[in-house]
């Protein structure tokens, strides 16, 4: 099955299908974080239509045949929001979909925070914050060391870029000249415990990743056709690394979560879930 | 005993002849010429990889390294791989990635630095994680040809090398060195003395100081922490009755950490600890620290008599 190096979908620019794939995964993080009673709803919510373009119209990767050696890789650097990635696993079928029901019980492939043990597809085992991007470097350095095309995707927090090691793995980075090295952070102004402005100002993020000889991109984290033009930009990068700063909207798609800092890592109850389901279209009213 | 030399001198020489073998990479933080993996870095520019005074990055690149089937070695002091602990748990324990540390300058051994530079946790920190290795060798053969058999190793794998030169205890001796297997240099069935590291040939000293008074000891030399050797110390125990650990490191968790627990779950027998009571160290001179700690060929052989008394 050798394909053309970028795209899952046949109809790769099919903005429309794109979102339509975004609904369903929303629907989906909903449902599994509403079955365990816990996890983390905000990021999954606010990082999913970048996660379904990117592996829509640019990763190569093959669903079933998940650890192909060639493929491109991704990693969930914000590893606590689970339920995007597994929503998105099982909308490209690279898990199945009564697996997701699996999220945070016993013995089940969806691990509360990703593990690349338990969950084909997942390349990375995170859920401590700031790892990411340096297990992404170590991929994008073994593929330059194999002679390979394949690139190392990596989605951080915003609120993530707080742990000092990101820096540390951001200066290599420039330092090596890895071109193969893509960065996408999910800016949704909001950590555990409040606002990011509160608990630790950012300030000025593409500026900083300028200063740090990172190429910048910005983007607006829930325009579909937005995302896949600025993903096909940071793609072509390839003299130093790239980082997309992708404004975005934590909660996104169900009124009472977005831009809650409540709803980061709480569940639905039974009503807000039925609200829910209504709002994402699932239902009707 | 024939000369001496460090063991971290042992580490840059396996790395250097692993280097044939095109899944080994190296990397560095900023300390290559002190852990010696320099002499890979010489070599073999293209895979050796400048991290920086960044020892957390360089963990989990390692790790993103051997997930992409490379055999990655990194090394640092072995007081700054511990600021990259969670990494080393988190990114290359918890996924199983093989990943090789070295942490170079441990103990107290390490000298005029200072308690800020002497790691005496180093060994019982990683000893906690599953499924990692730990070991500790002794001199610059053994540390040379461990370190070269972590090539084909299952697991990831800490190694804590010496900066000062110790003596060479196995020219002529390569065949008994192998993970996992701790190597017997006497045999006698008064009290068994295991030790690792820099306090393998202190406690032959030591060994050969209580055969003066009629003493005999079975002297091993523990070189890997974890998995622990059990069946030697199963034999040690049934044999002399007693035991003494020396080790330059905390009393707590490392070597006699390690033995203590083995006897507790197996066979209880008498156990005297020798190393770094539960305090830091300070500058001094490598011997002159060990004198401070307690670390001595006459604190080995007066353990040795205390392990005797309480059979």
């Amino acid at each position: 099955m050798k394909g053309p190096p970028t795209a899952l979908l046949g109809m790769s620019h099919d903005i429309a299908m794109l979102e339509e794939r975004a609904r369903r995964c929303r629907v989906d993080i909903v449902r599994m974080v509403h079955r365990a009673q816990a996890g983390h709803p905000g990021g999954s919510l606010s990082e999913i239509d970048l996660l379904v373009a990117l592996y829509g119209t640019v990763l190569n990767v093959r669903p079933n045949e998940p650890s192909w050696p060639d493929r491109d890789r991704f990693v969930l650097s914000k590893g606590h929001a689970s339920p995007g990635m597994y929503a998105l696993l099982a909308d490209f079928g690279f898990i199945s979909h009564e697996d997701l029901t699996t999220y945070r019980v016993k013995g089940g492939v969806c691990q509360g925070h990703v593990d690349m043990k338990w969950c084909p597809g997942v390349d990375f085992s995170a859920g401590s914050l700031g790892m990411g991007l340096s297990f992404g470097l170590g991929c994008a350095l073994a593929a330059r060391l194999d002679g390979s095309q394949r690139k190392a995707w990596v989605m951080m927090g915003d609120g993530e870029v707080q742990e000092g090691s990101v820096w540390e793995a951001a200066m290599a980075a420039h330092h090596h000249s890895v071109g193969n090295l893509k960065a996408i952070v999910d800016v949704n102004g909001i950590q555990n415990d409040d606002f990011c402005e509160v608990q630790m100002q950012l300030n000025d993020l593409a500026a900083t990743w300028a200063s740090f000889g990172w190429s910048v991109t910005t983007v607006d984290g829930h325009n579909m056709a937005d995302i896949v033009e600025a993903l096909a930009k940071v793609d072509a990068v390839n003299d130093r690394p790239a980082v997309l700063l992708a404004s975005t909207v934590k909660g996104k798609g169900v009124s009472y979560m977005e831009n809650n800092p409540a709803f980061h890592g709480a569940a639905p109850n039974d009503d807000q879930f039925e609200t829910a389901m209504v709002e994402l279209g699932e239902v009707a009213a | 005993m024939s000369g001496m030399a460090a063991t971290r001198d042992g580490y840059g020489k396996a790395l250097l002849e692993l280097a044939e073998d095109d899944r080994v990479v190296v990397l560095e933080a900023d300390l290559g010429k002190s852990t010696k993996s320099q002499l890979f870095r010489k070599a073999h520019p293209e895979r050796t990889i400048s991290c920086g005074i960044g020892e957390q990055n360089m963990l989990l690149t390692a790790a993103g390294l051997a997930a992409s089937g490379y055999v990655p070695f990194a090394s640092t002091f072995a007081i700054f791989t511990e600021r990259a602990f969670e990494q080393m748990r988190n990114g290359v324990a918890r996924p199983g990635l093989r990943v090789h540390l070295c942490g170079s300058h441990g103990g107290t051994h390490t000298g005029t630095d200072g308690s800020s530079a002497q790691s005496i946790e180093d060994l019982a920190i990683y000893r906690t994680l599953p499924g990692v290795t730990v070991m500790h060798p002794a001199d610059e053969v053994s540390t040379r040809l461990l370190t070269k058999q972590l090539v084909d190793h299952p697991s990831p794998s800490y190694t804590r090398t010496a900066r000062n030169k110790t003596p060479l205890l196995y020219e002529g001796r390569e065949d008994e060195v192998i993970i996992g297997k701790g190597i017997v240099h006497s045999e006698g069935a008064d009290v068994g003395i295991v030790a690792c590291g820099v306090m393998v040939s202190k406690a032959l000293e030591a060994a050969e100081a209580l055969a003066n008074e009629g003493i005999h000891a079975t002297v091993v030399d523990m070189h890997t922490i974890k998995p622990l050797d059990g069946a030697l110390i199963d034999a040690i125990v049934e044999r002399c009755g007693c035991l003494v650990t020396a080790e330059d490191h905390s009393v707590i968790g490392g070597l006699g950490g390690a033995v203590a627990e083995h006897l507790a779950a197996n066979t209880p027998a008498p156990l005297e600890r020798v190393g770094v009571p539960d305090r830091f160290g300070e500058s001094a001179e490598a011997e002159e620290m060990l004198e401070i700690m307690g670390l001595t060929v006459q604190d080995v052989a007066n353990a040795a008599k205390r392990a005797m008394a309480r059979r």
